[in-house]
């Protein structure tokens, strides 16, 4: 076993993303299951049953920022995959196809051998939960009949109306119990109740110190700089009922708070303004991005999106965990996701608004222009938007992204210029 | 003119002219409409509460005032009802039933910009499972008491029972046209079809059950003539607009049966029985099956089409594709490939609201008829 003692918390990211894809490779040589999981359906259940879990959306998102999406895009497109819909499932899709081809033949193609993300198998069975979109239905029934595997579906009906009712969360805790009968049946044993019970308290550790580190970027200056979040991301989408992320995160957030302590931040003297990044991150583009950013001296320190796993619950209460799963803010009615945003905004004492149209994510595009418009009346901060894409590359401008965010850095200066001067 | 040409024109003209049959149902009952946006709304409440549902499909328009408020990114359908609530078409009805089965219609009915209040309901997902039926039923005994609120009326389970077999009546007629229609293409082109189906989306059912069971009955008393042309399944969310259909007329196609959610995904399935009537509606989206809207980890829907292929003895399905529309665009793979396994041929149309060109479509039919 590697020693992991001395590792920086980088090292633990790198380290852990790598073992858990060998975990999952080697329990499918093992005969044992594995699982594909949309990024926030609930991991508990498989995890209690020794399932090794793989996440398509962090996996796609690997591959487009490893510059490998086209050539699976491709693939995708060849099977009929409309342009217009989701990158990251049209990049699953074909690397899916890549991965049956290689079944069926015996022969390793191309792509699949050039790709650049980590090698996954094949899953046994496939898990997904809409609190992030609707594209995870379709995307996962389309991998079920395809592959003919069993499909467990965990639905949380969109929260038109806050406070979330009861009776909303009886019926999502009804199909955690049918999930477990699922599981059951696959696995051809009984649930393990207690090791269910561990899970749930893991990930709640896991949860606690995941949002220990989101809250250091209220610090001004930031020791955290945001984007370092879209990374560490992946780990508590792929690790959060393991130790694995509670004991990466854990020292992220301890060496943040040391530098923290010692007076180091993010950019170092550099942090004139911050911004809170409202949606996906451009994966393809990145560090284009960041850098942007970074040399207009602007900090993101808010983003809504690495709070979709602030999934805090009670272990061993199903209607407090069912509730976790569906509140997440674009599950939830406009009131409530402006609501958060505020909160997210103001919490990391930002002084303007990026908003990613998303082509590849109709749910976190098509309010953008009331929730922006809502939050400037309430806040006074500017704004802009940009087009892109998650993960295909083609759907992004580079000259119109820099032209915003320089537009933005323009108001945002002469806002607290204009502040200053009163 | 025959009875089948009065009653065809009758119900084109109220399919194409729904202020029109809200502005006679008021003059009639003195009662106004409540709108119902797609897809699969309970329809039956509003009936129930004696307002005309009125079905909001958009309409063939240019989009300008809804490019501020959506990216070009959303479906062609929804820019058009977008459209038509900033030039407040719709603010003349009392109310506006919103389902969310897609993502899309979760953002747009956060943001409607007309003036008439906004219910919203979510359909659960999880179909199969008992509980999601307990759930659907809440949510539609909230839809019955904002309704009764907004409307000022009582909703009793009895009226609601009673719309509900007039509902089913109406289906079973419809059905049953279908099928008929599918034995006299010469008399029911494409185009006709459509309205007559529409048409239901515009009127109080049992008046449009009478007219069609009387078309049903004139249509069966004519001798069937040989049919020279194409018989195609219409699959998607809508045909429209009518030039789409009226290039499959002039190229000899035939629509012997569809799987549209405009048309025939609507009446495939009665609303079961039972003593609770919410539940009965509730339990109907249980049952049915076959539709991208409708998640069904068995994807049943290649598996149907290819039934209903069978038995309206079609020569091919000709794909309308709802421009944008992700949970369509999802399902096409599966079905496409599913057609092609068992021999059947298919035919990709986009369908844009928008277009004014259809050149392109011309061609695809064009070809695709001399395909087959």
């Amino acid at each position: 076993m590697t020693d992991t003692t001395n590792m920086s918390a980088k090292e633990l990211l790198g380290f852990y993303q790598e073992e858990l894809y060998e975990e999952a490779r080697r329990a499918k040589k093992e005969g044992k299951l594995v699982c594909w999981s949309a990024s926030v359906a609930p991991s508990e259940f498989c995890v209690a049953m020794d399932i090794a879990m793989i996440y398509p959306e962090t996996h796609a998102a690997g591959i487009g920022a490893r510059k490998g999406a086209l050539d699976v895009l491709e693939v995708a497109d060849e099977k009929g995959y409309n342009v217009d819909t989701c990158s990251y499932a049209r990049v699953n899709m074909g690397y899916m196809e890549l991965l049956k081809q290689e079944a069926l033949t015996g022969k390793t193609p191309e792509k699949l051998e050039k790709s650049p993300a980590a090698r996954i198998p094949l899953p046994d069975l496939v898990i997904t939960c809409n609190n992030i979109c609707n594209t995870l239905l379709k995307w996962y029934e389309n991998l079920a009949v395809e592959l003919n595997i069993p499909l467990i579906i965990i639905d949380v009906p969109f929260n038109h109306t806050m406070p979330i009712p009861q009776y909303s969360k009886d019926y999502i805790a009804e199909q955690f119990k049918n999930a477990i009968s699922q599981l059951e049946e696959i696995c051809g044993r009984k649930f393990d109740y207690d090791k269910f019970l561990k899970v749930q308290e893991q990930t709640q550790r896991s949860v606690a110190q995941w949002n220990r580190i989101a809250s250091l970027s209220s610090h001004k200056p930031s020791p955290l700089n945001g984007f370092d979040l879209f990374n560490y991301m992946a780990l508590i989408v792929c690790a959060r009922s393991r130790d694995y992320a509670e004991i990466t995160f854990k020292k992220f957030a301890d060496e943040l708070e040391e530098n923290l302590k010692n007076g180091i931040f993010a950019f170092k003297g550099n942090e004139q303004k911050r911004v809170t990044w409202e949606g996906i991150a451009v994966w393809p583009h990145l560090g284009h991005t960041f850098k942007g950013l970074k040399n207009l001296g602007n900090i993101m320190t808010g983003s809504a999106y690495p709070g979709l796993w602030n999934l805090s619950y009670t272990p061993g209460d199903m209607s407090s965990m069912a509730e976790a799963y569906t509140r997440i803010y674009i599950n939830t009615c406009l009131d409530n996701k402006v609501k958060v945003l505020s909160d997210i905004i103001s919490g990391g004492k930002c002084d303007g608004v990026i908003y990613h149209q998303n082509r590849s994510c109709k749910l976190m595009s098509f309010l953008n222009v009331e929730t922006a418009d809502i939050l400037q009346k309430q806040n006074h901060l500017p704004y802009v938007s940009f087009d892109g894409d998650q993960t295909d590359p083609r759907n992004f401008a580079p000259a119109q992204f820099d032209t915003r965010i320089q537009a933005l850095d323009e108001m945002m200066k002469q806002n607290k210029e204009g502040v200053s001067n009163e | 003119m025959s009875r089948i040409e009065t009653i065809i024109s009758e119900l084109s003209s109220i399919s194409n002219n729904p202020r029109k049959a809200m502005e006679d149902y008021k003059k009639e009952t003195g009662k106004g409409a409540v709108g119902v946006m797609p897809y699969y709304a309970p329809e039956e409440i509003i009936h129930a509460a004696g307002l005309l549902p009125v079905g909001i499909w958009g309409g063939q328009k240019s989009i300008s005032k809804a490019r501020a408020y959506l990216p070009p990114f959303a479906c062609s359908i929804m820019q058009s009802v977008m459209e038509m609530q900033l030039e407040g078409v719709y603010d003349n009805l009392e109310a506006i039933l919103f389902p969310v089965p897609c993502d899309t219609l979760k953002c747009l009915s956060q943001k409607w910009k007309g003036t008439s209040p906004v219910i919203v309901f979510t359909h659960p997902q999880n179909r199969k499972l008992e509980a999601a039926n307990k759930f659907l039923a809440e949510e539609y005994r909230l839809v019955r008491e904002k309704l009764e609120r907004i409307l000022d009326v009582k909703i009793s389970d009895e009226a609601l029972h009673k719309s509900i077999d007039i509902y089913n009546e109406n289906r079973k007629v419809m059905r049953e046209f279908t099928d008929i229609a599918a034995a006299y293409p010469q008399i029911i082109d494409p185009i006709k079809r459509h309205a007559i189906i529409k048409a239901r989306s515009f009127m109080e059912k049992s008046k449009h059950t009478a007219m069609v069971k009387e078309l049903n009955s004139e249509l069966k008393s004519l001798p069937v003539e040989d049919f020279t042309g194409k018989r195609v399944v219409l699959t998607g969310i809508m045909a429209e607009p009518n030039e789409v259909l009226e290039i499959l007329k002039e190229n000899g196609f035939a629509v012997v049966a569809d799987d549209l959610a405009q048309e025939s995904r609507q009446f495939r399935n009665d609303v079961p029985l039972g003593t609770d009537p919410l539940y009965r509606l509730a339990k109907w989206w249980q049952e049915f099956d076959g539709c991208s809207l409708a998640t069904d980890a068995k994807k049943s829907r290649g598996p149907m089409l290819i039934d209903t292929v069978k038995a309206s003895k079609a020569d091919a399905v000709v794909v309308c594709m709802m421009k944008f529309c992700d949970p369509e665009e999802f399902d096409y793979p599966i079905y496409y490939r599913q057609l092609e396994e068992a021999g059947i041929k298919s035919l990709f149309i986009e369908i844009d609201l928008e277009t004014t060109s259809f050149e392109q479509t011309k061609t695809r039919v064009q070809s695709f008829s001399e395909m087959l």
